[in-house]
């Protein structure tokens, strides 16, 4: 009986295996290539002007509502006109080459366009008032906004994010004179937490409901 | 398993079966005579419960039937296409998008907070005060001004379909020389010609305009007439009764005979109407005891929907009908009485009227419908005065709109355009080449015109003929003012800068007289400045949407004796012929609202038809004609003739043949090009609103017609309850009398205790007057799709909140009753159960919850929904590629894609807001805070909607009324959303007759 496969057969079937494993390893490649995390954490944004929160916040020493006005009442927190940047950059720095585009738009009258750092999916309707009401402090999802000297997402701010706050808020939560604080710690945030959720009113299951944030 | 084959293949071949089913009267007649009790019916197809109708709605309801047309290949084809195309746009990151803060900050403004702005929007000329709502600067959404007289907080749907105009993309973009674009400037250039060659004394120039009442307008007017003596302003009103001397007081009336005047639906009060007349509805009101409304009217109209007592008879008899009650009631002037050409009892059916009127002197109110004579409302006023309803129930005043000169006509416009004396013709916002009468032939005239300059919303017809065409500022982009129809003066101020370049009337007005003053903001502070001197009275006049005290004075008129025109005395020229009745469509007026989107598809009122004007005909003649609903036929008229299809219309007078006006439009835009029928073609400027002398000829085409009133039939069961007055004082639960399980429903599913709130909404039927406006509020407000006419025939519209109407009785007379059906937010939802994502959910304040971005469309929710509330989004219905329609969107609320369920949700978004506000203020949210955009428009008040669960709301009250019904309670569903039966009050005498 002759042989069945001739010699440079299993040559082919090596190819073969090799192959496979190439295209599944360029293939799981392609895929963590391409599908990047929608929501990357860390990476600094570029923006028009390279704005430093380290240098406002960090150095100076600007209070988060100075230029975010309406983070108490609003669901935006509102990025400050120009008119709030040239209170002090009228006078600071107005030669700088890097404010030059700042210092264009408040002559020309046209408007910066920032490039978002954080943001939510359109069926997502996040309302930053009732947060600061209810003694979420600003760094809890936005990082040490203060050591950044460009801004970027703190946070993943994905479904599961969310919901590991509003599942346990009691782990989150600062007394209302701290929301703003950089540098705020609880001594015992088991004990402050449980208090400040009777305290503020949390009706913890409304919190998890479909309806709280999609509309 | 059955192969997709076999399915699709049935699907063909039952297609192909299902013909349009027809109504046949001699089956509806059995029907009736052997029901006892009421019988209730949503269409005379229905009616009739012919074979051909089941398996019609056997077929056509489910939705997929039509879709299935695609072979089995090219199915699995398109779905691993689309498959791979989703695989591939999950692998980007979310594009990156941007934040554009202002230069200098807006003072007020606070980000991502909307802001309000009290302007009005002018219908026919008459001011209706609104609220507008700005978000970011983008208007909105519009809301009624409580303290407007015409509003009261309310609106009606031309008012919310504002917006959508406002943001049309089909808006005129630019200043067109002869066709070509050109500029502000080279027009402003040729404008100083021309005044130069109208000098001195201004002959050859008209100006032809709407109904003019703001003051502003007027004055210019008046400035520019005195400049150019021989100039002459001419007044074009399609669909309207401009001079209007008096209004009503409803609120006053106990007895109201009306004949033909649908005054529920006036464009200048109507809203301010509804609110007047459902105060009096009240059964139970110790103060105001119901008032009683009799109706004489040709075709069904909303009003005659709202009736105890209703007369189907043509405008003739009901002329004859209004002498016959002026000699009952004592006012002589007719020298013969013409004969009535019905065969109802209608001597006895006035005597009980006359006499209902005549006890209540002063508490009563004749209204003579605008689409009469003007003789009959002489007539009418001679009746009130007879009554002693002058100011009472009927107020006079000095005339609020601008008086139109002795020759400020259109027909005296076309014979001097005609006679060649017509040099420069200035159109302000009218469009005459499309709704001039034809027997004007204004299109010819015009040849003769050598300088037409015409100033619109829209590059219309009229514009395509013009030798300059300039947009105009919409109502929301400019300044100015209007009065109401008391004569309470408003101030309209711009939302926006205009989108479009356009310029107001008064722009150009003050332009062509050569006012230093150009600016309309300037040229309207200029007129008011005796009554709003500085900034504050300016101010608060802005705030409020009011100018205080400047309602037009009341008068006492000396009633004139009526005297009978010859033509309607002499009653031998009737002959065979049917009369021809003109009317503005219920939903697009006059034809101005054509483009618009939501109006196109809101069902008008009465037949439930999308998209289209048919002409409507009486069961009668549809019988003798052998006419089904579709069928195309040919009107004859005076040497005219227009082609259209037919509706049968219950109710309609038996040989008058309705055609509504506003569509066959050739330049609207996009959306109204070529929809519908031209009416026009056979209307004539001697008789606007109806014409003896008509024939119908059947052709055997027939025309497909998109209706919503087939579509979600709920069979039969005891969805709308009626009752009598005398049986309702004997019996205050009668509504529930019959129903067969205690409260709460038995249920195997647990309880669920509702945790802070439980919201609940309930829905008056007896102020309800079917009008629609909630359908167009909410569309408004929750970034509803418009379908389509295709879409809307396969029973996929995607309103919220629809209008159901049922009608009772004989064809020939129906009574006939809305019922507005939002979601009903069940307590045990049958939605819930069947979903497998959990995608429809419940809250723990009695919300069912849809959660879009869970849904991933298999529908078992739509179908297992017993009031058929949810909407499906078979295609990608929401534009998300047009700028400007994103513009007008709701940001508080997801636009759906392609393949999700969507339905009713008690406007989550303001409750949410409500939430927050007083989370955040660490209160309870109070009573009204909440207050849902259906809720918000409803005239009539029909709507209220709160926490149920806190016995001392306003929606607690009324859910504790006897009154109060679930609908569908033997389900089991415990729904949240119920009803308050409705109350006739017939009087004693006619019960049974009419």
């Amino acid at each position: 009986m002759s042989q069945l496969f001739p010699p440079s057969f299993g040559f082919y079937v090596r190819l073969a295996l090799i192959a496979i494993v190439v295209l599944v390893t360029a293939g799981f490649l392609a895929w963590r290539g391409l599908t990047d995390a929608p929501n990357v954490v860390d990476e600094p944004i570029e923006q028009p002007v390279p704005f430093s929160h380290k240098h406002h916040v960090g150095d100076d020493g600007i209070a988060c509502r100075y230029c975010h006005t309406s983070v108490e009442t609003s669901k935006f927190a509102g990025i400050p006109p120009i008119s709030t940047c040239m209170t002090c950059h009228s006078q600071l720095y107005t030669n700088q080459p890097v404010l030059a585009p700042l210092v264009a738009s408040w002559t020309s009258g046209k408007p910066l366009h920032w490039n978002r750092v954080n943001r939510v999916p359109d069926f997502v309707f996040f309302n930053h008032s009732i947060h600061i009401a209810k003694g979420v402090g600003c760094v809890s999802c936005h990082g040490r906004i203060d050591k950044m000297p460009l801004t970027r997402r703190a946070a993943p701010l994905t479904m599961q994010w969310c919901l590991s706050c509003h599942r346990n808020p009691e782990k989150h939560l600062r007394p209302r004179a701290y929301v703003f604080d950089m540098r705020w710690k609880a001594k015992n945030q088991e004990v402050l937490g449980k208090r400040l959720v009777r305290e503020y009113h949390i009706d913890k299951a409304k919190l998890t409901e479909c309806s709280t944030c999609h509309r | 398993m059955p192969s997709i084959d076999k399915t699709i293949d049935q699907a063909r071949v039952d297609l192909g079966a299902a013909t349009a089913p027809v109504f046949d009267p001699q089956a509806a007649r059995e029907r009736l005579a052997k029901a006892q009790g009421p019988v209730f019916w949503r269409s005379l197809e229905e009616l009739s419960d012919s074979d051909g109708f089941r398996q019609w709605l056997r077929q056509q309801h489910p939705q997929l039937a039509e879709t299935l047309r695609m072979d089995r290949r090219g199915f699995l084809k398109l779905l691993g296409a689309s498959l791979a195309l989703a695989g591939l746009a999950g692998c980007s990151r979310p594009p990156q998008t941007q934040i554009v803060p202002y230069v200098h900050g807006v003072p007020g403004q606070t980000a991502g907070l909307p802001r309000f702005f009290a302007t009005a929007l002018v219908q026919q000329g008459y001011a209706q005060g609104v609220l507008a709502e700005s978000n970011m600067g983008r208007p909105t959404k519009i809301e009624g001004n409580p303290s407007h007289p015409a509003s009261l907080g309310a609106t009606d749907i031309f008012a919310q379909a504002a917006v959508l105009q406002l943001w049309d993309p089909d808006r005129s973009h630019a200043v067109m020389h002869r066709g070509v674009t050109s500029t502000w400037d080279a027009f402003d250039a040729a404008l100083l010609t021309r005044r130069t060659r109208l000098q001195p004394d201004g002959a050859g120039l008209h100006i032809l305009s709407g109904n003019i009442t703001s003051p502003t307008l007027s004055a210019q007017l008046d400035a520019l007439l005195k400049q150019f003596p021989r100039a002459r302003w001419h007044m074009h009103e399609p669909a309207g009764v401009p001079t209007r001397s008096m209004y009503y007081r409803l609120d006053r009336a106990q007895i109201i005979l009306s004949l033909d005047g649908d005054f529920l639906t006036d464009p200048a009060a109507g809203v301010r109407y509804a609110r007047d007349f459902a105060a009096r509805r009240k059964p139970d009101d110790p103060a105001h005891p119901m008032s009683r409304l009799y109706i004489a009217e040709s075709t069904p109209s909303l009003t005659g929907s709202m009736a105890d007592h209703r007369l189907p008879l043509s405008s003739r008899d009901i002329q004859s009908l209004a002498w016959r009650l002026a000699r009952r009631l004592g006012v002589s002037g007719a020298t013969a009485l013409p004969a009535l050409d019905t065969e109802l009892n209608v001597e006895h059916w006035l005597d009980v009227a006359a006499d209902d009127l005549k006890k209540h002197h002063g508490q009563s109110l004749v209204v003579v419908g605008t689409t009469q004579p003007a003789w009959m409302h002489d007539l009418g006023d001679t009746l009130n005065a007879t009554l002693g309803n002058h100011g009472r129930t009927m107020v006079h005043i000095h005339n609020v709109a601008r008086p139109p000169d002795g020759d400020g006509t259109l027909p005296a416009l076309a014979a001097a355009m005609h006679a060649g004396s017509v040099d420069t013709l200035l159109v302000l916002d009218s469009n005459p080449v499309y709704d001039a009468p034809t027997d004007l032939d204004f299109n010819t005239a015009l040849d003769r015109v050598p300088h037409l300059i015409h100033l619109g919303l829209y590059r219309d017809e009229t514009a395509r003929r013009a030798e300059w065409h300039l947009p105009m500022a919409h109502a929301l982009e400019s300044w100015g003012d209007a009065r109401a129809f008391d004569g309470t003066a408003s101030l309209i101020q711009p939302l926006i800068a205009p989108l479009y370049d356009g310029r107001t009337a008064s722009e150009l007005l003050a332009r062509l007289r050569g006012d230093e003053t150009h600016d309309a903001h300037a040229l309207v502070r200029r007129q008011w400045r005796d009554k709003l001197p500085d900034e504050a009275h300016w101010n608060a006049a802005l705030q409020s949407g009011v100018i205080p005290h400047t309602a037009a004075s009341t008068h006492h008129p000396d009633a004139s004796p009526p005297h009978m025109p010859a033509d309607t005395a002499d009653a031998s020229n009737r002959d065979d012929a049917l009369e021809l009745l003109f009317r503005p469509d219920p939903t697009i007026g006059d034809g101005r609202w054509a483009n618009n989107g939501w109006l196109q598809e809101l069902p008008k009122p009465l037949t439930h038809l999308t998209w289209d004007n048919p002409a409507l005909i009486s069961p009668a003649l549809a019988e003798q004609y052998r006419l089904a609903n579709g069928d195309v036929v040919e009107l004859h008229i005076d040497g005219r003739r227009l082609r259209l299809p037919v509706w049968i219309m219950p109710g309609q007078a038996p040989r008058s043949v309705t055609v509504h006006l506003g569509y066959g439009r050739r330049a609207a835009g996009h959306v109204g090009n070529g929809q519908g029928f031209d009416a026009y073609a056979l209307r004539t400027s001697k008789h606007p609103w109806s014409m003896q002398g008509l024939k119908i000829e059947k052709t055997g085409e027939h025309y497909p017609l998109a209706d919503t009133q087939h579509h979600f039939n709920m069979e039969g069961r005891n969805l709308l309850r009626v009752g009598t007055l005398d049986e309702y004082e004997y019996n205050p639960a009668f509504a529930t009398a019959d129903d067969k399980f205690p409260d709460p429903t038995p249920s195997l599913y647990p309880d669920r205790p509702f945790d802070k709130y439980s919201w609940g909404m309930s829905i008056d039927l007896n102020a309800c007057i079917g009008c629609g406006a909630c359908t167009i509020a909410c569309q408004a407000e929750n970034n509803i799709p418009v379908v389509g006419k295709d879409q809307v025939r396969r029973g996929r519209e995607m309103h919220w909140i629809r209008v159901d109407r049922y009608f009772e009785g004989d064809p020939a007379n129906p009574r006939n009753y809305p019922q507005p059906v939002p979601c009903m937010m069940c307590e045990h939802a049958p939605c819930e159960m069947v979903c497998p994502v959990d995608a429809t959910v419940h809250d723990s304040e009695g919300l069912n919850v849809q959660v879009y971005n869970r849904c991933v469309g298999t529908r078992f929710c739509s179908n297992n929904c017993p009031y058929k509330v949810r909407r499906f989004n078979f295609l990608q219905y929401a534009d998300k590629t047009t700028e400007a329609l994103m513009a007008q969107r709701n940001p508080e609320v997801s636009v759906r894609r392609r393949g999700v369920m969507e339905k009713c949700t008690y406007c989550i978004q303001r409750i949410e807001n409500a939430h927050i506000t007083a989370d955040r203020e660490g209160r309870r949210i109070a009573d009204g805070e909440v207050v849902t955009a259906c809720q918000a428009v409803c005239g009539a008040k029909a709507i209220s909607f709160g926490d149920q669960g806190d016995p001392d709301t306003k929606v607690s009250e009324a859910k504790a009324s006897p009154r109060d019904y679930s609908m569908l309670k033997e389900l089991g569903t415990r729904p949240h959303t119920t009803y308050m039966a409705r109350v006739r009050n017939p009087h004693p005498d006619l019960e049974g007759r009419s």
